[in-house]
């Protein structure tokens, strides 16, 4: 079988197979993009902007751009990574995110790629919103406070749970995560403790009661690896080639 | 009410059989329960009916009332928090209850020059009402809509829905004496209702005198050897070199063309009468005075890519215009235009309905306005794929302008060569410029690409002006050293909103105003828009209020580059227009409102003490901080 397509990304050679995506080839490759709302296993979202790269001198979401032979793609540039960091400010300043209080400090990767980027302030004024937890639930507590509306758990819920527990609601600053009950409330709904949605968020949203602080804080993923260097983790599965 | 050909209606329909024998409707039905079901029974009980009912039960309610979204979820078999995420998207649907008249402000930048917010005061005062909120006898809620769409006849605003425009103090105390006697609406003077036509320059688009049916049987007497039209249709449209008049300028022909290519059926033809850009309000009037025209484009269209399924996407501020477009897709069946062997044509069956919009300028995007006419919040869609390929419910679909499409229908009926023989080498054709703000002549005019900017100020009667808005917010900021510059593709692309400002405006002013229409608007899909858009007009606040420094217009320059390069569709790009070219070009007035040290803390240590000092009942120096004391 011949030698399979690739494309340039900072100019070196990325092989990929027939219908991945820009971001998909180079986590395969082990080749690092930052990102957040997407997830190997669900469908590109595009739209924490983060994988947002430089395509033939355009912008483009590495996530939900079909890779092509040829394409020159950049992403480690100064350029882009600046815009990164403020996209993870711009994220920090509209939530409520206390990383020292954290349960998920160490295996967040919003915080996670903070660090990466060098992201050493928020820079922009908080805007400090008004985000009631749910604890409604016995085995599940909802901290909306750290929401940065990736809708992964509205995709997980839909498509591997079928049960739609997650959807989000409203515009602009006041979009917000919302769950499917008559009372809104994640106790009343159809969510167990074993739905895919459980293990899915990227922040600190969805936890799970009475286990908080297993593994201490500086044990944790991240925390002495950086998010950039265990990217083949994150990478799907592809199959394998047929020698 | 015509039954379209629906895609999966077997599938859908047989879905909600089966949910309605899982759970039976209950015995009682309650008011709005038989209002939902009214709703559904005019629209039909799937998914991609639920922005229209929800629409209808707020027309009949006034709000959407928790019991009833239960309802609408069981009969389209829809989770409810996606019923209730659809309700808190568009601005004109409320989870709340508003007051039994809910008047909404037109808050556009040309409203507020012509004294909306002192009438607004008015208003309020005379009606004891709180701006946002329901007097305590349900009478009435005053709020702001973004853009009515009258800013030719402003201020204006909506009631229950229905406009009232040209406000002055004397209409203001007439509405506030008509709504606290509770005079139903319907027994108003129909003056006050009354929306003028204020066409100032007429081109083809706006004189034309086709008769109903000219440009379609113009198409079919273009037929080839073998008796195909749609080929014939394409090749004209491309030939004319007819460009999208909604501001993007993609070539219409060649759009056609693919989703003419694409297996996949039916095909659908979408016209886009959103126009929400700020200043915009040039379709409004060939939706009101050339409705056939529209229509006649749209079927021309249909018959070009061969489509069987065709939408009108009206913005919810059009919704007084339903039923007299309604009118004229009636009659326009009768004359056999549409539904089926239109023109005697067998297999030539097509048919358009109306989507009426809810309050969301973002849906002015195409992939936007296709996910609201499918039901859903308008979330512009990735692509690829385009919609050309996989649009409405995943079928081939176009999506063009209401100007676009009158122009198709006359390059058909005239041929390319006509249409090619008016503007410039890379804009065919006229445009229509909505011209609003300082000027004695407000209003539509239609004129050959590549007029000047001056040409249109001389023409409306501007004088003095200091800059025009062209495009509307996400357009260009020009000021009187460019007004030189054309109107057409080559130098200034615009929607067709031209909004003048004379030497009386604070472009600071201007630009901040915009930037909170953006922050309003966004959908808050992508994290640059949702964010970056709100933290502008936080930013601008700041340095109206004298608090702001050069640090700030830093970060704005920083914001402005992130929203070009990394926000998801067109809205997020442009939000920071406004304020870069303000600060190109009328920089003295940010400059002047900066304090003259570079940083302003966020956070005001003295002001915190503020509330302390009055619970105190104390104000000497020491219960002051720093400076203050």
């Amino acid at each position: 079988m011949s030698a399979p397509a690739t494309f340039k990304l900072d100019g070196e050679d990325v092989p990929f197979e027939p219908g991945q995506t820009l971001l998909q080839a180079a986590l395969a490759a082990g080749r690092h993009i930052p990102h957040l709302c997407y997830h190997p296993e669900f469908r590109p979202h595009g739209s924490c902007k983060l994988c947002t790269v430089k395509l033939n001198g355009h912008s483009a979401t590495s996530c939900t751009t079909p890779a092509r032979a040829g394409m020159e793609v950049s992403s480690e540039t100064r350029e882009l990574n600046d815009e990164r960091r403020m996209l993870v400010q711009l994220l920090f300043v509209e939530g409520n995110h206390f990383c020292p209080s954290c349960e998920k400090s160490g295996n967040c990767k919003l915080q996670a790629i903070a660090y990466d980027l060098g992201m050493t302030s928020p820079r922009f004024d908080h805007f400090y919103p008004d985000r009631p937890v749910d604890a409604s639930h016995p085995e599940i507590l909802l901290d909306f406070n750290r929401c940065i509306l990736c809708e992964l758990c509205v995709r997980a819920s839909a498509e591997v749970d079928g049960k739609d527990v997650f959807a989000l609601a409203g515009r602009g600053m006041s979009k917000h995560l919302v769950v499917n009950s008559v009372s809104g409330l994640l106790g009343d709904s159809a969510v167990s403790a074993s739905d895919k949605a459980m293990d899915v968020c990227p922040v600190g949203v969805i936890l799970r009661k009475r286990v908080g602080f297993a593994v201490p804080i500086g044990e944790r993923r991240f925390d002495d690896t950086p998010i950039s260097t265990v990217a083949a983790e994150y990478a799907p599965r592809v199959p394998e080639r047929t020698p | 009410m015509l039954r379209l050909p629906r895609t999966g209606s077997l599938v859908a329909s047989f879905a909600a059989s089966i949910a309605q024998k899982v759970n039976p409707p209950p015995t009682e039905l309650t008011g709005f329960d038989q209002v939902v079901d009214a709703a559904i029974a005019h629209w039909g009980d799937q998914p991609t009916r639920l922005l229209q009912v929800l629409r209808e039960l707020q027309e009949h309610c006034n709000y959407l009332p928790a019991s009833a979204l239960e309802r609408i979820a069981q009969r389209l078999g829809l989770p409810l928090s996606q019923v209730r995420g659809v309700a808190a998207f568009y601005d004109f649907l409320s989870l709340e209850p508003t007051g039994a008249y809910r008047v909404l402000f037109s808050d556009d930048v040309t409203d507020r020059m012509q004294g909306s917010t002192e009438l607004m005061q008015r208003m309020c005062h005379r009606l004891w009402a709180e701006p946002g909120k329901v007097t305590q006898d349900g009478l009435v809620s005053v709020g702001h809509a973004s853009f009515l769409g009258l800013p030719d006849q402003g201020p204006s605003l909506l009631v229950n829905g229905r406009p009232v425009p040209r406000l002055d103090a004397q209409r203001i105390d007439t509405l506030c004496g008509l709504i606290l006697a509770r005079r139903p609406l319907d027994e108003w003077p129909a003056d006050l209702f009354t929306v003028h036509t204020t066409v100032r320059k007429r081109g083809p688009l706006l004189s034309d005198p086709l008769q109903p049916g000219d440009a379609l049987r113009a198409a079919f007497a273009r037929a080839d050897a073998n008796g195909d039209v749609a080929q014939p249709v394409l090749d004209e449209i491309k030939r004319a070199n007819l460009l999208g008049r909604g501001g993007a300028g993609f070539t219409t022909g060649v759009k056609w063309e693919s989703c003419s290519r694409m297996a996949a059926q039916p095909r659908v033809v979408v016209c886009n009468a959103d126009e929400g850009e700020p200043g915009t309000f040039k379709d409004r009037e060939l939706l009101t005075s050339q409705a056939d025209l529209v229509c006649e484009g749209m079927t021309v269209a249909a018959l070009g890519i061969g489509a069987a399924l065709g939408f009108i996407y009206l913005r919810g501020e059009y919704r007084y215009l339903l039923e007299s477009l309604l009118a004229v897709l009636a009659r326009r069946r009768e004359q056999g235009l549409l539904g089926t062997s239109i023109g005697g044509r067998a297999g030539f069956d097509f048919d358009i309905e109306i989507h009426v919009g809810a309050g969301s300028y973002v849906c002015g995007e195409a992939s936007a306005l296709v996910e609201s006419l499918e039901g859903k919040r308008g979330i512009p869609r990735n692509r690829p794929p385009r919609l050309a390929e996989k649009g409405y419910l995943g079928l081939p679909t176009i999506v063009n302008n209401v100007e676009t499409y009158c122009a198709a229908a006359l390059i058909v009926l005239h041929g390319a060569d006509w249409f090619r023989s008016v503007g410039t080498a890379k804009s065919s054709g006229t445009k229509l410029i909505s011209v609003s703000g300082d000027c004695e002549r407000p209003g539509v005019y239609e004129y050959p690409f590549g007029v000047t900017v001056r040409q249109v100020l001389d023409d409306c009667g501007a004088q003095r002006t200091i800059a025009v808005q062209c495009g509307g917010p996400s357009g260009t900021c020009l000021d009187q050293d460019e007004f030189h510059r054309r109107i057409a593709f080559e130098d200034l692309e615009t929607g067709g909103a031209f909004i003048v400002f004379d030497e009386g405006r604070d472009m600071f002013e201007v630009a901040r105003h915009f930037a909170h229409f953006f922050a309003g608007e966004s959908c808050g899909f992508c994290t640059p828009c949702r964010v970056g858009t709100s933290l502008l007009a936080r930013i601008m606040d700041r340095i109206s209020e004298g608090k702001g420094s050069e640090h700030d217009l830093q970060a704005m320059a920083e914001l402005q580059r992130l929203l070009h390069s990394a926000s998801h569709c067109g809205l997020g790009e442009s939000a920071g227009r406004p304020i870069a070219h303000t600060l190109q070009r009328f920089r003295p007035a940010y400059e002047r409102r900066l304090l003259a040290h570079g940083v302003e803390p966020a956070f005001d240590l003295d002001g915190a003490l503020a509330r302390a000092r009055r619970m105190t009942g104390r104000d000497d120096p020491g219960a002051h901080l720093g400076d203050h004391a």
